[in-house]
């Protein structure tokens, strides 16, 4: 098995990624360069955080028509799973592999926390290894996170279980206060409707070790890589 | 040696131009002497910027030559874009500290951010990957409406640029003063990793190698416009040039990937940042480093607007530029690198034989200067110094005569003006906006004493601070010298960390006046003392001067960046209390120490007294005590004792985490002889607040270094709050109470009825 | 052929939530504007063409906009002039 991460002259989570998948779960990994249109094989595809080109128009707009994508774009056609964290997520939607957009944060800034997400299924292959309503200590980076979609759209995804994980307070509840970003719904994450792509703002890359303040990623890649694996 | 001509249509040399570039006539005397015969237009300007205080220490370099700078860790020394220690297992550290006050102070965001950006570049420059940045603020009252537009911007430039080229803002300080009302401070501290036998260095070698200018394209940013004849330098008006430089954190990402790959690859000699000076101070430096000539051609220079002179062209300071000095027949090799990532490089020079800094444009020679003088005949002074009698007389202050107010009756009343005191407040409104985990190496964050960042592929990690106070070095400048390098060092330590070595950037009023020169001379002094006993030597730093406003000149501000080792990972200790039933060990003295204090300025509007004592061979013992104790497992956390005293930190050790918040129950008892604010608020150094499973065994091993220990309390469950028990109080405090005036003493400053960033948002700064 | 200079803008669609035109709006009530009612925040694009006709240049920035300019799930835009460059 191999595992792409997907390198834009801006990536900046792409090491993390890499280690995330090498280190932690003992999987060879490689890196897309973003000149080079072509998978490479890969089983699996990251998109990982960063500033693509610099993300001064809007973020993941001109990553979108970079000469990887229209290769992660076939790869995700095919059935291939992508995971998209962060500015991975932001490309994703400008490249259409998932719907709506993520806007400025509601309190315009950057923010950087760990924060604590419910897990709101765990029939898919990001989830299969977490409890059911598990609630996740995972941390968040951003200035543009806040997930908006049209409200036929939202209904869908709200109808289709396609929301993946939800920003929830120590209690489990979607509050505003728990929101680190306004997100419609306190959605952190949301899959394709063929369940093969998942966008994330979180970060569970960052999640990996205890000693730097959670593990709770670590079961997002063992469940995606066990179902490839499988 | 060539004839050099002025150029057609450069302004003519008269003593007002010579004083506009801020050259002494007996400097001029000095440049014409150096020169053999009257400069150009162009060499004036190269002078003016080489001879800066800014590039050349002028004021400062006798002082700082007394620093200590040896230790046989030490690899890279003051000198160079930034020192480099080694730190075992064959891996080595590159940081360094720089200010950008000035620039920060009429453009918070772009002066911030470009700030950051120099400071990656110095250590990048080194080979080193930057792994973590950190930074040291100050600035007046957030009362004022200014202020806050400042404070917002300088935050919002910092965060931008470090978050989007990826690495990680782990730590620093930020301080509230009305003394920076007018002159924010703004110095920003970056480390980064290599391996021992990848250090690049600076300088200049080999004849006929190619001079290579690299990055972003030069334009007319932040060229020393004054108010000479500007419509002779181009056709735009003064009012037009971009005095601001603006910063593109992108471009610096791919210079950064760029310049760590060119550097591994043997194509290259020596490559320097672009910085202050641009052009001119890069390449001179490099020459004078390597005892070289070099040749550069203007008109070579990639520019990104039309009709730049070459006194433009060798002062702009545009952002995102390296020079490099390729190995002659590698110039393609280093253009495929740099194509790589979207950068283009030009051949704009050579170095040669010849000992001479030429500049030519074209086949005209525009500036030229003898060897290396233009960097080693820069003057040097050592003004008269005297202490100002206002200064004495504040220090002599009876603080005791100070009469308590009213409702100090009840301390917790006093320790919750200081929790919600901006200066001692939590800043996470400030951190929540730096991505502070990036690279997935920060074990600890900021908050903390010090930051701490894993070394990936080893057992090992680096622990990073910076500390000022400028309150103490006001009052007594030797003493307060002092105490910024002890704190830094005890700060350190307390996260499990062997102090190593110090960057410092030395902040201070203009040196022209006896006052100020005597601050820098004597807090230099004892910068110097501590780094001697604590054997953390300067590997370099940084000299901001003339940090005055009509209101007057600034607190005198050295402040440290301190890194330390910390040998495993085990060892990692954090700074709050973790586990009720713990007792709580108090490692040094407590001392009747009011002067100087937060507890002074926040709750009687009075800075007065005598600074702490500061006893450096006690602060040595206290740090050997503490990482012996850590490293034998008896520490489950430690916390230095600073600004607000013992009260302050024993509550920070309740509520630092809101997450994980104890109670504590403490009995102070054991100094009766001590006033009841000077014990509880007074900031007497060399203490830090331990808790501990085996208090008996922490007190042992304290003892055995020499260190007084006491066992103050205990570590309880938030709900019992935080009682302290004094010889005339049993005192006891809310925790939520305590930590909502901590944790939102800023958020309600900031995000009340018209947030700063509003006006942010709005492009302008507000008048009060 | 000729130049044409096309001035484009970019704004928040309607209904969509635009956080810094609140804090610009906040900001300028709070500076004695109390007349200012939706300020909305975007962007302003100049861009220079080569085309037959203005129409033809308006319709190269239309795809542009469409492209990669706007996001249409969150952004509108408007061709604001064509003019000789």
């Amino acid at each position: 098995m191999k595992v792409g991460v997907v390198r834009f002259p801006g990536s900046n989570c792409d090491g993390d990624a890499w280690h995330a998948v090498v280190d932690h779960l003992g999987v060879d990994a490689v890196y897309l360069w973003h000149k080079t249109a072509s998978t490479e094989g890969c089983d699996v595809v990251i998109l990982p955080g960063g500033f693509s080109y610099g993300d001064y128009l809007r973020p993941g707009a001109i990553a979108r028509f970079s000469p990887v994508m229209s290769a992660v774009v076939a790869h995700a056609r095919r059935g291939g799973p992508v995971l998209a964290i962060c500015n991975g997520f932001q490309i994703a939607c400008e490249a259409g592999l998932l719907p709506g957009a993520l806007l400025r944060n509601a309190s315009l800034r950057f923010v950087c926390d760990t924060v604590r997400l419910a897990v709101q299924r765990t029939d898919t292959m990001f989830t299969a290894r977490y409890a059911p309503g598990q609630i996740l200590r995972i941390p968040v980076a951003h200035g543009d996170g806040r997930y908006t979609a049209d409200a036929d759209t939202l209904t869908q995804l709200e109808a289709e279980g396609r929301v993946m994980f939800r920003y929830v307070d120590a209690n489990g509840e979607p509050t505003s206060q728990a929101n680190p970003n306004g997100a419609l719904n306190n959605i952190a994450g949301i899959v394709n409707a063929e369940g093969n792509v998942l966008g994330m703002m979180p970060h569970p890359e960052r999640a990996m070790d205890v000693r730097l303040g959670s593990a709770d990623g670590v079961a997002l890649f063992e469940s995606l890589l066990a179902k490839v694996a499988a | 040696m060539s004839t050099v001509m002025a150029r057609p249509g450069d302004p003519v040399i008269t003593p007002a131009l010579i004083a506009e570039h801020g050259l002494t006539p007996e400097e001029y005397e000095r440049l014409t002497a150096m020169l053999g015969r009257a400069p150009t237009f162009t060499e004036l300007g190269v002078v003016s910027a080489l001879w800066s205080e800014h590039c050349s220490y002028k004021h400062s370099r006798p002082l700082l030559r007394t620093l200590p700078t040896q230790a046989p860790w030490v690899l890279q020394g003051p000198g160079e874009n930034a020192g480099v220690i080694a730190v075992g297992d064959g891996l080595a550290v590159a940081f360094k500290i720089e200010s950008h006050n000035h620039p920060s102070a009429v453009e918070p965001y772009q002066g911030a951010a470009t700030g950051v950006g120099g400071i990656l570049r110095d250590v990048f420059t080194m080979g080193a990957r930057p792994i973590a940045l950190l930074n040291s603020l100050r600035f007046g009252s957030l009362d004022s409406a200014r202020v806050r537009w400042l404070f917002a911007g300088v935050v919002k430039g910092i965060g931008d640029y470090g978050n989007c080229i990826g690495v990680p803002t782990v730590g620093g300080e930020v301080v509230f003063d009305p003394a920076y009302e007018g002159n924010p401070l703004v110095n920003a501290m970056c480390i980064g990793v290599l391996r021992e036998e990848e250090l690049m260095r600076a300088v200049a070698q080999g004849v006929g190698n190619p001079i290579m200018a690299v990055g972003a394209r030069t334009g007319r940013d932040g060229i020393n416009g004054a108010s000479f004849a500007s419509e002779d330098l181009s056709d735009e008006n003064d009012a037009k040039r971009p005095r601001v430089q603006v910063g593109d954190p992108f471009t610096e990402k791919l210079l950064l990937e760029a310049s760590l790959e060119l550097i591994t690859s043997g194509h290259i000699v020596a490559i320097q940042d672009m910085g202050a000076a641009g052009l001119t101070s890069s390449s001179a430096e490099m020459a004078a480093r390597g005892d070289v000539g070099v040749t550069i051609d203007v008109t070579k220079v990639p520019v990104r607007e039309t009709g730049m002179t070459p006194y433009e062209i060798l002062l702009s300071e545009s952002q995102e530029r390296m020079l490099v000095v390729a190995r002659a027949g590698h110039e393609d090799a280093v253009r495929e690198i740099l194509a790589k990532w979207d950068l283009s490089a030009a051949v704009i020079g050579e170095v040669i034989a010849e000992p001479v800094y030429r500049v030519t444009e074209g086949d005209r020679v525009v500036a030229e200067f003898p060897g290396s003088r233009l960097v080693t005949d820069c003057p040097v002074y050592e003004p008269p110094a005297e202490e100002s009698a206002a200064a004495v007389e504040r220090r002599r202050v009876d603080v005791h005569a100070i009469a308590p107010r009213a409702q100090e009756q009840d301390p917790v009343w006093t320790l919750t003006q200081l929790l919600s005191s901006p200066t001692i407040a939590s800043k996470a409104w400030v951190w929540r906006q730096y991505d502070s985990m990036v690279q997935t190496s920060t074990v600890r964050g900021p908050g903390g004493d010090a930051a701490v960042i894993r070394l990936r592929g080893t057992d090992r990690a680096l622990a990073s601070c910076i500390d000022g106070n400028g309150r103490y070095v006001a009052l007594d400048p030797r003493v307060g010298g002092r105490i910024a390098v002890a704190e830094a060092a005890r700060n350190v330590a307390c996260t499990g960390a062997r102090p190593r070595a110090i960057t410092n950037n030395l902040n201070f009023g203009n040196p022209k006046r006896p006052e100020i020169f005597f601050q820098l001379r004597e807090a230099v002094a004892g910068i110097g003392e501590a780094c001697r006993v604590l054997e953390t030597p300067v590997t370099g730093g940084n000299v901001s001067l003339y940090n005055e406003s009509p209101k007057g000149a600034i607190h005198p501000t050295p402040t440290i960046g301190m890194v330390g080792v910390i040998e495993s990972l085990s060892h990692v200790t954090p700074s709050a209390f973790t586990t009720a039933g713990d007792a709580i060990v108090l490692l040094g003295h407590c001392t009747d120490e009011l002067g100087g204090s937060e507890y002074l300025l926040r709750i009687h509007d009075t800075l007065a007294g005598a600074p702490p004592t500061c006893n450096l061979q006690a602060e040595r013992h206290l740090i050997d005590a503490l990482l012996d104790a850590i490293g034998k497992g008896l520490v489950r956390s430690a916390h230095d004792v600073s600004d607000g005293g013992l009260a302050v930190a024993l509550a920070e050790c309740c509520m630092l985490d809101r997450e994980r918040m104890t109670g504590a129950s403490v009995d102070l008892t054991a100094w009766p002889a001590l006033p009841e604010r000077a014990l509880l608020f007074g900031e007497a150094q060399g203490r830090v607040l331990v808790s501990t499973s085996t208090p008996d065994a922490v007190v042992a091993v304290a003892q055995r270094h020499g260190v007084p220990a006491r066992t103050i309390g205990t570590v309880t469950d938030a709900s019992h709050g935080l009682v302290l028990r004094t010889g005339t109080h049993r005192a006891v405090a809310s925790i939520a109470a305590l930590a909502d005036a901590f944790h939102l003493a800023i958020p309600r400053i900031m995000d009340g009825d018209t947030p700063a960033e509003h006006a942010v948002a709005a492009g302008h700064a507000p008048v009060d | 052929m000729a130049r044409y200079r096309l001035s484009i803008h970019i704004s928040p669609r309607r209904g969509i939530l635009d956080p810094q035109g609140q804090a610009v709006s906040d900001a300028l009530h709070s500076l004695g504007f109390p007349e200012v009612r939706d300020v909305r925040v975007g962007r302003y694009l100049v861009a220079e063409v080569d085309a037959a006709t203005p129409d033809a240049a308006r319709a190269q920035a239309t795809a542009m906009c469409e492209k990669l300019l706007a996001n249409p799930v969150t952004e509108d835009f408007a061709i604001a002039a064509v003019e000789p460059a």
